[in-house]
């Protein structure tokens, strides 16, 4: 029974990754080295976690444009990438049809074996701006999160606000023309609640930091996460404008995603889930 | 057209030889190597070095209008200091003797692997970005300077119209070239963990870009390739070969040992980070299309070079 029940998902998930709009060649890469095999593999473990592990409950997918070049721009929740992995998962899963979200990673990610490589084969590139003008002007689905290696290391009792944006996500999207789809992570923070960042162990291993939690490691409890897209944001421009006006469409940005947060903690609060561990 | 190959020996050289022949140009060579039949299908071959006087000769006595600057190796095939001389003195070379007897026209042949390999450098490398290979792999130096050098030639000498074209690499029959040898043995090592993206150009069609390259009369830098990249493993599989992924240090001890095939310490990074090229400007001004897809490039090569019996210890 169950077996057959695994059997069934895992059709869904092969079938949701055939329909994904990219052009594998004959050996089932695309161009940038996404491989329809590597993409079905990394679906057929994060859907078990984000339906059965999470129980992600995804809200307002619609604003994801169904084709076309966007940006997806959100918060750091959580010490390591559950945020990036829950998103990516809930755009195969959520979107009809399914679309791949392709991360901005942190650099050090490509410099180990294995994670090199699964990120590669599954569209998530060093964040440098030659990879998402290139992708986005390829009409490629981005997700980019603006606080950097700094947003997921917020600790337990800041794991709601959000800490300084870069900016060059809006050049970026103002040269590409490319919509800003805001969207709000809830509950990284309770599922894995840093208390420390050893950053002398993390150069030691060539990460920015590890985050330590009061069971230790930071492996991820079984919180239940939320995501909440909300309304593209279109702005206008050459990319070239004066610094204080590119910050102040990067505060639009911020603002909005923090409505997004607040909105989804007090709809949480409502709905009586709060003990829930999440807000 | 006259048209002269420094380096014409090389394999893909011999194609474009033949190829610019049957399109009606007159073809000759220099190199140290020979080329026994080369007279049969109508073309000279001048031994000699193109460092020494004889072959300056060969420009004063032949005088071509255009020169295709093969005569470069890369750190796999020659090594130490010998390779310096040949990709640094023998370029300074072949420019000197086109200056000098007026030559219009001249492309240079380097290579894809400029750009470096590196974790953090992007997927798709443009013709404005830094060599980055210098950084990383010393082995290169030369092959970097000497595709420098003949890039200054745009602005020292604007009269002679250059092209630098950055070929990726390259597979055919009978097999010639950096990845045909990588791909030689039964068992090719792959970095444990690491599967880069590979540019792969079927030879044919790396003689079509240079044909339209001359003929278009290109002037700057330009990045060719052909069908999208693939990853490495997919061309040793498709090649009949059998990958063994090895952890870094043990493949870096292994190299050139038991029965593996010789790399460079540098060239490790080339089995971990891809080094994939943008070719738009190429196709933007020549209209180049590649005739042989990744299979078909991979097929010829498997049936050019079939899996030998036995290699070594693995």
């Amino acid at each position: 029974m169950l077996r057959s029940i695994a059997v069934a998902l895992s059709d869904g998930l092969d079938a949701r990754v055939d329909r994904l709009a990219l052009p594998f060649n004959e050996y089932g890469v695309d161009p940038y080295g996404i491989s329809r095999k590597h993409v079905r593999d990394a679906l057929r473990v994060f859907a078990l976690i984000y339906r059965y592990y999470f129980r992600v409950k995804c809200h307002g997918i619609q604003h994801i444009p169904a084709k076309g070049r966007g940006m997806l721009v959100g918060n750091h929740s959580g010490g390591v990438a559950v945020d990036g992995a829950m998103v990516l998962t809930s755009t195969m899963l959520e979107m009809d049809p399914p679309r791949l979200a392709q991360g901005m990673v942190e650099r050090f990610l490509h410099k180990f074996p294995v994670s090199s490589l699964w990120a590669s084969r599954t569209g998530q590139f060093t964040g440098l701006p030659e990879h998402a003008r290139r992708l986005l002007e390829d009409d490629r689905l981005l997700m980019i999160f603006p606080e950097g290696a700094r947003g997921t290391a917020k600790l337990f009792p800041d794991r709601y606000s959000l800490v300084d944006f870069g900016t060059g996500f809006i050049r970026l999207a103002l040269q590409t023309r490319s919509p800003i789809i805001p969207f709000a992570f809830l509950g990284g923070g309770s599922a894995i609640p840093t208390v420390f960042n050893a950053y002398a162990l993390g150069k030691l291993l060539g990460v920015p930091y590890v985050p330590l939690t009061p069971y230790l490691l930071p492996v991820p409890l079984p919180v239940q996460l939320e995501i909440h897209y909300g309304e593209p944001l279109v702005f206008h421009g050459t990319g070239d404008e004066e610094d204080h006006v590119i910050e102040g469409y990067v505060a639009k940005v911020k603002e909005r995603i923090a409505g997004l947060i607040e909105r989804g903690r007090a709809e949480r609060q409502h709905r009586g889930l709060s003990r829930k561990l999440l807000p | 057209m006259r048209v002269l190959i420094p380096g014409i020996s090389g394999g893909i050289a011999r194609k474009l030889a033949l190829r610019l022949k049957h399109a009606g140009h007159e073809v000759a060579g220099v190199d140290v190597r020979p080329w026994e039949t080369a007279r049969e299908a109508g073309i000279e071959v001048f031994r000699g070095d193109v460092r020494k006087r004889a072959a300056e000769d060969v420009f004063r006595r032949w005088r071509p209008e255009a020169v295709v600057h093969m005569a470069t190796v890369t750190a796999f095939t020659v090594p130490g200091a010998e390779r310096g001389r040949i990709n640094l003195d023998g370029t300074k070379a072949v420019f000197d003797h086109c200056a000098t007897h007026g030559v219009k026209q001249l492309l240079f042949v380097g290579r894809h692997t400029f750009y470096g390999a590196a974790p953090d450098s992007p997927l798709y490398h443009s013709e404005d970005e830094p060599p980055r290979a210098l950084e990383a792999i010393p082995e290169l130096a030369d092959l970097v300077a000497s595709d420098l050098y003949a890039a200054t030639a745009l602005w020292r000498m604007p009269s002679l119209t250059t092209a630098v074209l950055r070929l990726p690499y390259t597979l055919g029959e009978p097999g010639t070239g950096t990845l045909a040898t990588f791909l030689k043995g039964r068992r090719v090592p792959l970095v444990l963990g690491f599967d880069p993206l590979f540019h792969v150009l079927q030879e044919e069609d790396v003689v079509t870009a240079l044909h339209l390259a001359l003929e278009k009369q290109l002037r700057g830098i330009f990045n060719v390739a052909g069908p999208p990249p693939i990853p490495l493993s997919v061309i040793v599989r498709e090649t009949g070969r059998t990958v063994v992924p090895l952890p870094a240090p043990v493949l870096s001890f292994l190299m050139g040992r038991a029965g593996l095939p010789r790399l460079s310490t540098g060239a490790l990074d080339h089995l971990r980070y891809p080094i994939v090229v943008d070719n738009r400007r190429f196709l933007e001004a020549t209209g180049f299309e590649y005739k042989h897809s990744v299979a078909d490039t991979l097929r010829i090569y498997r049936e050019a070079a079939p899996v030998p019996v036995s290699s070594g210890v693995l």
